[in-house]
């Protein structure tokens, strides 16, 4: 056997999957429980939810960095993890591979030109 | 002898002089509390069928020999007993390898991937004289677990990206390799890595688990290919680290 090999470049997507998982795990909720639930029945007190308010938030350096990152990792995490469901059921292509993290990739690049000009 | 039971197991066979695919052959057995599925096998192959084919050797599970699918699943035949399937069993040769005869599988790949992990102390210039070397429990503790492995090959029969990607080294060699990456007498990290990096290496584990829930030395595979792939990740890290450097340097000198 070649004992010297090609060196693979998953740790970089492994990398993403796993920084993706931990922030669906962690944040994720946080955020669907906010955005989701608080926000559209205005649970929050006084104008904690109000347009302007929310708006200043988005556009801060914090904010935009959340928004980037709710949308950016968990999309690597579940376009990763469809790419290797559909390895498991025997489609090898390598255009699946294309497909999914050059999706994630595409969406990562609008995530981020959508957040420079919010 | 007093007692013994019957039941009817349903055994692999194939001869590649004669049968073009594998097929089931049933064969009662006599049985009682204490046999193994390898008393099993021994008795079909005195009794029944004395030209079945398949590996023993130690019959109280150090050796590794002994692997079959029982039921479909990853079993030493020697550690796996009949009173705990009362209804009859199927027998068939591991998974994920190719079948030479009966129960007997071709390890020549397994045993190829095993080789390339290096699975020994390397780079250690002690001699005898210089006495024992001596480890701490904790440095011990490290790799403890996954020495443990006896290359009986069930967890890659178990593994199911060992049957879908050609190539890949599996658990069985990775555990063995990180074994040693762990050890502090051992200096051959370096000589390991560049095949767990690889294509072939430990990114073809996606953390199914089923190879250390068949393990029957308990030595956790997946425990080892998942600190595997923190190592890798390092090391990539490293190796691109290090690229820059020397670009630097390049444009520097």
């Amino acid at each position: 056997m070649n004992t010297e090999p090609k060196r693979s470049n998953e740790p970089i997507f492994w990398a993403l999957f796993g920084a993706g998982g931990m922030w669906s795990a962690v944040f994720a909720p946080v955020a669907v429980l906010v955005f989701g639930l608080l926000l559209p029945f205005n649970a929050g007190p006084g104008e904690a939810f109000s347009y302007e308010r929310l708006l200043d938030l988005a556009r801060s350096f914090l904010g935009r960095l959340f928004i980037f990152l709710m949308i950016v990792l968990p999309l690597w995490c579940g376009l990763h993890r469809i790419h290797h469901c559909l390895h498991d059921l025997k489609l090898h292509s390598p255009v699946v591979r294309w497909l999914c993290l050059g999706f994630a990739y595409t969406l990562s690049l609008v995530a981020l030109f959508q957040v420079i000009f919010i | 002898m007093a007692e013994m039971q019957r039941m009817t197991l349903r055994v692999s066979r194939y001869n590649p002089e004669r049968d073009a695919a594998p097929h089931l052959e049933l064969f009662e057995v006599l049985w009682d509390d204490q046999s193994s599925f390898l008393d099993a096998l021994a008795y079909i192959k005195d009794n029944l069928a004395p030209d079945l084919s398949y590996r023993s050797s130690c019959r109280m599970a150090i050796c590794g020999s002994c692997g079959v699918m029982v039921n479909g699943e990853p079993k030493l035949a020697c550690k796996t007993f009949l009173r705990n399937y009362p209804e009859g069993a199927l027998i068939e040769p591991m998974a994920n390898f190719p079948v030479e005869r009966d129960l007997v599988v071709d390890l020549s790949s397994f045993l190829e991937f095993i080789q390339a992990l290096k699975p020994y102390i390397i780079g250690n210039l002690r001699k005898p004289e210089d006495g024992p070397n001596s480890q701490t429990p904790a440095q011990m503790a490290k790799y403890h677990k996954f020495a443990m492995c006896i290359n009986c090959g069930l967890c890659c029969a178990a593994c199911p990206q060992f049957g879908l990607n050609a190539g890949f080294v599996g658990p069985a060699a990775l555990t063995l390799g990180h074994r040693y990456n762990l050890d502090n007498r051992d200096f051959g990290r370096k000589e390991r890595m560049p095949v767990i990096n690889s294509e072939k290496g430990v990114w073809n584990c996606t953390f199914v688990g089923y190879c250390s829930e068949v393990c029957p030395k308990h030595a956790d595979p997946a425990a080892a290919l998942q600190q595997c792939k923190a190592e890798s990740a390092a090391d990539f890290v490293a190796s691109v680290l290090e690229c820059i450097k020397k670009k630097e340097a390049r444009h520097a000198g």
